[in-house]
């Protein structure tokens, strides 16, 4: 089959008005608004900083002067690697790892009681309470956790009225504040795809397993873990993708000795004005963090369909 | 045959907040006895086999296995072994660890699960097929994974949630001898819950034919048939026709019921109704379509039904007769076809006939709405 009568078949069934509208629209947004940026980011990333009366001169060459940077730092630098901008790079993947598997842990067993609960009024209201704090913006979101974690905030002041404590905890510099704010903010993200895949499960699976002999722990891992994986697979790779790119969180609730490589994107790009250093580094971290998905997924068996579930 | 574990029920109820949906079940089940229930949807008969497999407990009354009270004790405890309406394989699993799943469970080796997965697959002629998933196989060969899974563990009584619903008429038919086999090559118990009368007839020892949560009858499959106690009964299990009236006159087993539409009718007591029927009662007169015949005399006898023919079915084996009955109902006559011409005798009346034993006469009461 050619793609003219691949064309045609779909002109065919969708009709010529739906059929064009379509194929205008999913071009516009797939050629205009993502290939076409980040072709040109790429482009940037490979070019140097110039002043701009430079571009476009004899100077202006491709190089792969910013991407030796992040890794080997300026040049006549005490150290032989760009030790600050590679530590900060490979704690904001460890983190948004560990914010993965925080909200993972959190959220399957809701995901598992709204699925398996479904039907009662109660479970839709429970979902409303999920979706109604996220109608508050992400920066007023931000303040209010550090609002709640700050050293006089209601979590320290319950604690120490509790005995619990003497003094204070500072949750921001200790990055805790952080931890929960981004774990908060992709909580949805990762329950409603599990949520989804779970309900669909046939009950009658779980009582099967229950009537030959299977505890509690078995029939997760077995029946409803395996069942799930689709949308568990699809949680996390967005809530990774997500947190590893996330810039509001880090700035706002970010301790100061702690920076999230976004930000160092955001400083290259705005206070350094160094759009093709911003550029690479951006690329990089787009590029770890798809190998770091794949290989996820080709490690647990997840197909790339699977993750549209 | 082994002497299995048998099952009792002891005065069950099962609420569900207002909603009775068993009242006051007394059923005992042989060892090594096949058992159905049998009744239209909804009637319960699906909530008392999960009291027996322990997802539900009575809200009053007891249930024992084996004679032991089964109260507190969950499903994964129990000696029962459900095989689901729908199935329930594990789509994910291979036929082999769907078999071996409750093996696994108990903490046995992967090579030994392997083995006795295997022979429970000669067993159902499902060799060779351990390493598909079940959605590779037809509907008749998932149903005997069902079954080969609930026997690995082993139970002492199987349960069996309406299992052959779902597959066409034929494999249906060969699976309810196949059931039969099977049980009586492992004698356990089984324990069976349809709504076919076909199912449970065939391959039961005893049926018990529930209605609205409660149990009319419990009998063997032809004294269900020929015996029925009670008016719904009568009408659910096999075809009949109805005539209603009341009781004339009674002499030992046989009533006279005056009849609304044929005039007097003689008509048997039978066993479970005897003492229910009194002179002057409201009561209801059954005759199966095969025990009517076309009179040999036009003489009124109190053994005579006189209607007209409202149409006529060619059926291969029977020919069947459909007059105008009691209620605007139709009465069906069915002829075992002799291979004789016929003749037609539709829009004329008809003298019909039948041995005064083969109609019964019960008290009035619900018939099944089919």
């Amino acid at each position: 089959m050619n793609i003219a009568s691949i064309f045609k078949g779909f002109i065919n069934r969708n009709g010529w008005g739906l059929g064009s509208y379509l194929l205008i629209a999913v071009g516009f947004w797939l050629i205009i608004l993502i290939i076409l940026p980040q072709l040109s980011m790429l482009d940037f990333s490979f070019r140097h900083h110039l002043p701009p009366p430079e571009m476009g001169g004899p100077k202006d060459t491709y190089t792969f002067e910013h991407y030796k940077f992040l890794a080997l730092g300026a040049q006549g630098a005490d150290q032989s690697y760009n030790v600050v901008d590679l530590g900060v790079f490979v704690r904001t993947l460890v983190a948004a790892f560990f914010v993965t598997i925080l909200d993972l842990l959190l959220c399957y067993p809701l995901a598992y009681y709204l699925g398996q609960a479904s039907g009662s009024g109660y479970t839709r209201i429970l979902v409303l309470f999920l979706i109604i704090p996220y109608w508050v913006n992400e920066i007023l979101r931000a303040f209010a956790f550090r609002i709640i974690f700050g050293d006089s905030g209601v979590i320290n002041e319950m604690m120490m009225t509790m005995g619990l404590i003497d003094n204070p905890i500072d949750f921001i510099r200790d990055n805790i504040a952080l931890y929960s704010g981004l774990g908060y903010a992709y909580i949805l993200l990762m329950i409603f795809p599990m949520y989804n895949v779970i309900e669909s499960l046939d009950r009658n699976q779980i009582e099967a397993a229950r009537d030959m002999g299977a505890p509690w722990w078995r029939i997760h891992w077995r029946i409803v873990i395996p069942y799930a994986k689709p949308g568990i697979s699809s949680g996390c790779t967005m809530v990774f993708m997500l947190s590893a790119g996330a810039l509001a969180a880090p700035q706002i609730l970010g301790g100061p000795s702690s920076l999230w490589f976004t930000q160092i994107i955001y400083q290259w790009f705005n206070q350094g004005g160094n759009w093709p250093r911003g550029a690479a580094y951006a690329i990089v971290l787009l590029t770890v963090c798809i190998v770091i998905v794949l290989s996820a997924m080709r490690l647990f068996k997840v197909k790339m369909g699977d993750i549209g579930k | 045959m082994s002497k299995g574990v048998g099952v009792n029920l002891q005065d069950v109820w099962i609420r569900f907040g207002e909603f009775v949906a068993v009242r006051e079940a007394n059923v005992d089940i042989e060892g090594g006895a096949f058992f159905s229930f049998l009744g239209p949807s909804g009637c319960g008969k699906t909530t008392i086999l999960r009291s027996v497999s322990g997802f539900l407990e009575p809200s009053q009354g007891k249930v024992l296995i084996g004679g032991n009270d089964m109260a507190g004790i969950g499903p994964n405890k129990r000696p029962t072994a459900l095989i689901f309406q729908n199935l329930a394989l594990f789509p994910l699993m291979k036929v082999w660890e769907n078999i071996a799943f409750s093996l696994e469970v108990q903490g046995v080796g992967t090579a030994a699960r392997r083995k006795r997965a295997d022979e429970l697959l000669e067993m159902i002629a499902l060799t060779g097929q351990g390493d598909k998933l079940p959605s590779e196989l037809s509907g008749g060969q998932k149903q005997r994974v069902a079954i080969a899974r609930a026997l690995c563990a082993e139970p002492d009584v199987l349960l069996l949630d309406e299992p052959l619903s779902a597959l066409d008429l034929k494999l249906r038919q060969h699976m309810r001898t196949e059931l039969r086999e099977i049980q009586q090559r492992v004698g356990i118990t089984f324990i069976y819950i349809t709504h076919d009368q076909g199912e449970a007839l065939t391959m039961s020892d005893h049926v018990a034919v529930m209605k609205a949560g409660v149990i009319d009858q419990i009998a063997d499959g032809q004294t269900i048939y020929d015996d029925p106690s009670t008016a719904f009964v009568a009408s659910f299990v096999g075809e009949n026709n109805v005539f209603r009236g009341k009781v004339k006159s009674i002499d030992g087993d046989s009533a006279l019921i005056s009849t609304n539409r044929s005039g007097d009718l003689i008509s048997r007591i039978p066993a479970g109704a005897k003492g229910k029927l009194a002179v002057g009662d409201d009561a209801m007169m059954f005759i199966r379509p095969e025990a009517l015949n076309i009179a040999g005399t036009k003489t009124p006898a109190n053994n005579h039904i006189t209607a007209l023919v409202l149409n006529e079915e060619f059926e291969g084996q029977t020919f069947n007769v459909f007059l105008e009955g009691d209620g605007g109902k139709e009465m069906k006559m069915s002829l075992v076809n002799q291979g004789k011409a016929r003749q037609s005798a539709k829009g004329s009346s008809l003298t019909l006939e039948y041995a005064a034993d083969q109609a019964v006469a019960l008290p009035a009461g619900e018939l099944a709405s089919e």
